[in-house]
């Protein structure tokens, strides 16, 4: 079939492709498959700065700077935009409020460079037409490209997503200096277990909805040689999903660290589920307090965790965890997916910026039945869900309690608003046991 | 170069990481894609693309995804367009072969659409065949299929087909129910019929792709007497299917025959037909479905003759197959079976028809016998 090699041969001599100079090395099929940056910045001495300015600031330039980042195939079309734009009249998601027919015509002909399109970034929104409710995303990100090839439909999504973070004129801090945590340890008698997680991408390589089997066999194994390199109460085993024994299995279940299949259509229609279980797997210290998942719904997930209250001994493992990590894969020229207009880059935009989500599963009988309780959420910008996750309703009076927000605000700030924001409602609750009143708290400064 | 269309751009056209690395873990599976699919085939067929863009991880993505059963063997692999049968042929040439019971490369498939040459089929005892339905699907040439289709395709195929079925007239004049403009009381109603379908849930069918942007582009259309139907953008661009209450199966056939050969005409009218060759016959989206994609069958009562120790070499001997009767992957209720052909390439329609037509008899003379407890030994047939 003449046409593909041509179409390869068009590729490889338009050479243009400022954006991203890994693509040579990649096409190669370089084992080390390290993006050029990567080497550079290894290869100076201050690589410990990277980790707080998100190792960046070089490849930041390249993709702050639009002009650069051009689309990489055009995407040959015999239908018109218009006979392609989706029916979003039922739809509610933030996709479908922001997705125009001129947006669409704009980005339809475009893909990165890695060949993904619009269509495949939204087809989890048109698929999913959310509930009146509730408001989700509705797209995705198939690799770190797409924040800038797409970046007409992705910085409103964004906007809107984020309380009003300006991706265009913006900048997220980040900041994985946990000694600045004040009052990290609550009253037990109402925290049952305190958590934080975050996801990390490993730049490079193509994200969950997009990547081919051997790109996320790839992530997979750097991120487990780099695990294997740590120390001390992080030591830990990796626990491949296609590879578990029953045992290994139950005991990961009774332990509440093991991962499904996603079921979730919101999941499975943006096509990371594929090839399921191929290059999926749990890793854990020995301690069972840190925790990545690798490949589920992000390259990986890292969790830091531990029953009872102290939130500033979690926060710290996970700092140091993530240090660790991220130097170890620095040292085989890899690097996470960051940039300063966007913080940690991840595959849903609901997860820019930290990633994080710090809670605590705190009980509550009292203040959980009180009518002002959502507002109080609210004003200390704090979400509920059920103890089982997102979209799972409280058992008892047990909530998992946990920021709302992700990016515009570091990893230190938002663990405090958790850390504060928990402190009050234990108060509220303590004085709802002894008859007293409570107040709706002030909005804290986003 | 002619311009060429690129809707979901299979985007892994570039050789990135080797083929080695890429190939699929097969060693849970149990499909045909899987049986079939070698390292060496793979890094083969993984450098090209039909000229819609389609490759080979997007034909067995749905295999991958669904190891399958021990003991049923799913296809694993899926069309994208009509080229996908020559362009991967290397695959799907040995799964054909195994599927169709030895269905060559070389082999031609005769169509035959006369329903004429039926014989019999208007006297199967309706105290036990309780409905009869013959159904099959039809591709647009031209256009994508459900796997990789684009919305503008997709609306493309809807749009010609209801075209076509809107000038069908005489007892095939009828209307087309949209899924998404659909009112509440006609749903109702679909579903009273027993004509709505749903979106799939299936994983076989979701991991294709075939689902997406349900339910646009998508509908139902049938006859104003209910025995002609049309179901548009579900598995294939159409499943047409005639059906009726009782055994009068030639009936069924009769109508089935005539209201496909219309729509046929209908399609040459404007300048399309259905995608069909001398080798695989009409091509669908599952390779399962080539040739005929012909499943003529009946619902009938065999409380004894499904309990005998010989049930399934008889159905096996008559070339047919039994499903519940809520269709693929369901349960017999009360002994009411779902009794069908089980080939689809290599036999015409009619001879398709016909096995069921004296296979379903002789299954009915063989259940009066059971409840006269009589011995069945003397009906047990050669193999056909």
């Amino acid at each position: 079939v003449t046409w593909v090699s041509s179409y390869v041969q068009s590729r490889q001599s338009r050479g243009s492709h400022s954006i991203h100079p890994s693509l040579p090395l990649r096409n190669c099929g370089n084992k080390a498959m390290a993006n050029n940056f990567a080497r550079i910045l290894s290869g100076k001495r201050n690589v410990g700065i990277m980790s707080l300015i998100g190792a960046g600031s070089l490849t930041a330039t390249f993709l702050l700077n639009r002009e650069h980042v051009t689309a990489g195939a055009q995407v040959r079309r015999v239908y018109p935009a218009s006979a392609d734009y989706p029916d979003l009249r039922k739809h509610n998601n933030c996709m479908a409020s922001h997705l125009t027919p001129a947006i669409y015509a704009k980005l339809v002909d475009k893909a990165t460079p890695n060949g993904y399109t619009l269509d495949q970034a939204i087809q989890t929104g048109v698929d999913n037409p959310g509930h009146p409710f509730i408001k989700t995303v509705g797209m995705v990100a198939g690799d770190e490209e797409s924040y800038e090839v797409f970046a007409d439909l992705l910085d409103p999504v964004i906007k809107e997503r984020h309380n009003g973070y300006d991706p265009q004129t913006m900048t997220h801090p980040t900041d994985l200096d946990s000694s600045k945590l004040k009052s990290g340890k609550f009253d037990e008698r109402y925290v049952l277990s305190s958590r934080v997680r975050t996801g990390r991408s490993i730049r490079g390589l193509s994200l969950p909805p997009a990547c081919t089997r051997a790109e996320r066999r790839e992530v997979e194994k750097v991120v487990v040689d780099a695990l294997a390199g740590l120390k001390g109460d992080l030591a830990g085993t990796y626990y491949s999903l296609t590879h578990m024994t029953d045992q290994e299995q139950q005991q990961l279940i009774d332990d509440h660290f093991l991962f499904d299949k996603p079921v979730s259509p919101l999941l499975t229609c943006s096509g990371m589920a594929r090839d399921w279980p191929d290059a999926r797997g749990i890793w854990h210290n020995n301690t069972k307090t840190f925790l990545i998942w690798i490949n589920e719904e992000d390259h990986t997930r890292v969790i830091s965790m531990e029953k009872g209250g102290n939130m500033k001994r979690v926060f710290d493992r996970f700092c140091t965890g993530l240090k660790e990590v991220e130097r170890l894969i620095q040292e085989k020229g890899w690097e996470f997916m960051w940039n300063e207009r966007l913080g940690y880059i991840l595959t849903c935009p609901s997860n820019l910026g930290t990633g994080l989500r710090a809670g605590v599963h705190v009980n509550l009988p009292k203040l959980s039945k009180d009518p002002r309780f959502t507002k109080i959420l609210d004003n200390l910008r704090l979400q509920k869900r059920g103890t089982g996750g997102v979209d799972t309703a409280a058992v008892g009076s047990t909530f998992d309690i946990s920021n709302l927000d992700r990016l515009g605000q570091s990893e230190v700030q938002l663990v405090q608003t958790v850390v504060d924001g928990v402190n009050y409602l234990i108060e509220c609750e303590k004085k709802l046991e002894k008859g007293q009143d409570i107040k709706i708290p002030p909005p804290v400064r986003k | 170069m002619p311009p060429v269309p690129c809707y979901l751009t299979e985007n892994k056209l570039i050789p990135r990481l080797s083929p080695e690395e890429e190939f699929p873990d097969l060693s849970q599976h149990n499909n045909h894609m899987a049986k079939v699919l070698t390292q060496d085939m793979y890094t083969k067929l993984r450098d090209r693309a039909t000229p819609n863009g389609f490759t080979i991880d997007g034909v067995i993505q749905t295999g991958i995804d669904n190891p399958g059963h021990p003991f049923i063997m799913t296809v694993g692999c899926v069309a994208g367009d009509e080229e996908t049968y020559e362009v991967f042929k290397e695959l799907l040439d040995p799964i054909i072969e195994d599927r169709h019971g030895g269905y060559k490369p070389t082999d031609k498939h005769k169509t035959d659409l006369n329903a004429d040459n039926l014989k019999g089929g208007d006297d199967l005892d309706p105290n036990y065949v309780i409905s009869s339905r013959v159904r099959t699907g039809r591709s647009i040439r031209g256009f994508c299929l459900p796997p990789h289709c684009s919305r503008g395709e997709r609306r493309g195929v809807e749009k010609m087909s209801v075209e076509a079925l809107d000038s069908l007239s005489g007892d095939l004049k009828g209307k087309y129910y949209a899924l998404k403009n659909m009112t509440d009381a006609e749903q109702q109603q679909l579903i009273d019929d027993h004509f709505l379908f749903d979106k799939p849930v299936s994983p076989l069918l979701l991991a294709s792709g075939m689902a997406r942007d349900w339910p646009d582009g998508r509908g139902i259309w049938h006859n104003d007497t209910k025995t002609f139907l049309v179901w548009v953008n579900e598995e294939d661009h159409l499943r047409v299917i005639s059906m009726q209450k009782g055994g009068n199966m030639k009936e069924v056939f009769n109508r089935f025959c005539t209201g496909l050969t219309k729509i046929e005409t209908l399609f040459k009218d404007k300048g399309t037909s259905f995608m069909w060759n001398e080798h695989l016959g009409y091509v669908l989206t599952c390779p399962s479905n080539l040739g005929t994609g012909l499943r003529a069958g009946v619902h009938v009562k065999i409380p004894n003759m499904s309990k005998h120790a010989k049930f399934e070499e008889v159905l096996k001997r008559l070339r047919l197959q039994k499903r519940g009767t809520g269709g693929v992957d369901t349960a017999a209720v009360g002994g009411t079976f779902d009794i069908s052909n089980a080939d689809r390439l290599g036999f015409s329609e009619v001879e398709l028809v016909q096995m069921v037509v004296d296979g379903v008899k002789l299954l009915v003379e063989m259940e009066k016998k059971l409840e006269k407890g009589q011995s069945i030994d003397d009906l047990m047939p050669a193999q056909k």
